[in-house]
């Protein structure tokens, strides 16, 4: 798009975007950080981890703050106004993912031993992967604004749910075979469960993007895919 | 002149406003219209229904037309000589253009506001009581000082000004003297009111007024406006139509123009991007 004849305003657009890209990446630094320290029990970089999330916490603030001074000092229409609360809402995305790799981090260090089993161990990071790529999709479309990249997101989310549905059966049946396993299982099940948040979070960060680009609402065929709750007897 | 639209025809017969996809009365409605000024084109085949009890922005770099269009809608342009209007527009099923309409009874139901207030060199009662007179509104004395406190109250002005009527109007601040300027033209009972600019000699309180004042008076006239203020064209309007060199680009909801304007030109505009 051609440049605002005031070129200030351009630089406050530009540097909101910025500021979006590197909340961005961040956040990814952040899940693949809490899931190797979780995979490796890592237990400095998981305390590494949660203190970085700090940062984030205090970048979404400041984003916010620029946002209401733009909105207050521009009175933003059209796309701008799409931009700027893009912008916004993304960037509570962000954070929350920021939250969740924490989360993660945190079981990492709860956890008291190395995972002595391999299968569950490959599920986990498997499940992270798929969010991870989510997350880099998302947040290149951002940049470039492409509606197809945006369209496949929505659309990736689903395999995370199933994997989540189908690693919630295997630790399931690992649990019934030995107690003992318990709080281990119980441990990677939260887990496991932030990473299939970090890719819904993924997809709201789409359905933004969305928005942003051709200001109308993604279709929503958005398949709710989290079957737990009915695999329960 | 001929019709071009032929769902509007069906509903001229019975003698009702034609209406609008949503059901919306269509108060005026402009047909293919152009200007020349000389040789010179300034608007190329606006087609435009102005909604009743609607507030319609017209908005628009300079020169893109919006106030030629405006000045056609009362034909204030007959008072440029080199100015030629083409196409048709319509006030209740009736050609304004048509040789057998009586100007000055048009442009009392047509009436305007100017961007400058120019309250007449006269009292503040005169200044209203002057339109009604001449247009032989009043039976009586008291009739039309009915007629003035009436104007002056929907205006919004009546209680600052009630006391010193014999006052000359132009002694007041610039936006009584613009409400001044309303009232004069609400007092003889017009049904739609054009306003080009009528807020950017005023200060943010007296265009608050204004503003406030055009969203009253939506109840019972309908209202053009022409502004070079977006916001203004946001707070204030149901509807707006952007021109751009002569051209009618786009015109819909305010609520979508801004926020999701349909042409590439329109959000250019209104984000500023060109003017």
């Amino acid at each position: 798009m051609s440049d605002h004849i005031v070129s200030s305003f351009n630089e406050d657009l530009k540097d909101l975007a910025s500021r979006i890209v590197e909340m961005g990446g961040l956040a990814e630094t952040l899940v693949n950080d809490s899931v190797q320290a979780l995979l490796r029990h890592d237990l400095a970089l998981a305390e590494r981890t949660i203190e970085a999330d700090k940062r984030l916490d205090e970048m979404q603030i400041q984003l916010e703050e620029r946002c209401i001074v733009v909105i207050a000092r521009r009175q933003p229409v059209a796309r701008d106004l799409r931009e700027i609360f893009a912008a916004l809402r993304i960037s509570n995305d962000l954070e929350r993912v920021g939250d969740m790799a924490k989360n993660i981090a945190k079981r990492a260090q709860a956890i008291e031993s190395d995972f002595n089993n391999k299968t569950l161990a490959v599920g986990v990071e498997h499940m992270a992967e798929l969010a991870l790529a989510q997350l880099k999709a998302v947040l290149d479309a951002y940049t470039t604004g492409d509606l197809e990249a945006v369209e496949q997101v929505q659309k990736g989310d689903k395999q995370i749910d199933s994997m989540y549905t189908s690693l919630f059966r295997q630790l399931l049946t690992y649990m019934m075979e030995d107690p003992r396993n318990i709080t281990m299982c119980a441990h990677l099940l939260f887990c496991a469960k932030n990473i299939e948040r970090i890719g819904d979070h993924a997809t709201n960060i789409a359905e933004n993007i969305y928005f942003m680009v051709s200001g109308d609402h993604l279709p929503a065929d958005r398949p709710k895919k989290d079957e737990t709750d009915v695999t329960l007897p | 002149m001929e019709m071009t639209a032929g769902n509007v025809q069906q509903a001229d017969l019975n003698g009702a406003l034609p209406v609008t996809e949503d059901g919306v009365p269509i108060k005026m409605r402009a047909n293919q219209v152009t200007v020349h000024y000389g040789e010179k084109q300034a608007l190329f085949g606006v087609d435009l229904n102005v909604r009743k009890s609607n507030v319609t922005a017209l908005i628009g770099p300079s020169g893109c037309g919006k106030s030629t269009f405006l000045r056609c809608l009362n034909r204030m342009n007959d008072t440029i000589d080199i100015c030629r209007v083409g196409g048709e527009i319509v006030l209740d099923n009736e050609d304004i253009y048509d040789p057998k309409i009586d100007v000055v009874e048009l442009r009392a139901r047509v009436g305007m506001v100017f961007q400058k207030p120019n309250p007449f060199p006269k009292s503040i009662f005169e200044n209203v009581a002057y339109g009604p007179r001449i247009h032989g509104l009043a039976q009586s004395k008291s009739d039309l000082e009915e007629i003035v406190a009436t104007s002056l109250q929907k205006a919004g002005l009546f209680e600052e000004v009630k006391d010193r009527l014999d006052e000359p109007g132009t002694g007041l601040s610039g936006g009584q003297q613009q409400r001044l300027c309303i009232a004069r033209a609400i007092a003889v009972s017009p049904e739609v009111i054009l306003m080009d600019e009528p807020c950017s000699a005023l200060d943010p309180i007296a265009t608050a007024k204004v503003e406030e004042l055009i969203d009253e008076l939506r109840e019972n006239y309908t209202i053009v406006i022409v502004t070079h203020s977006m916001q203004q064209a946001a707070r204030v309007s149901q509807r707006t139509a952007f021109f751009h060199l002569g051209y009618l680009v786009e015109e819909g909801k305010t609520n979508d123009i801004f926020t999701n304007p349909k042409d590439q030109r329109t959000q250019d505009y209104i984000t500023g991007r060109f003017g």
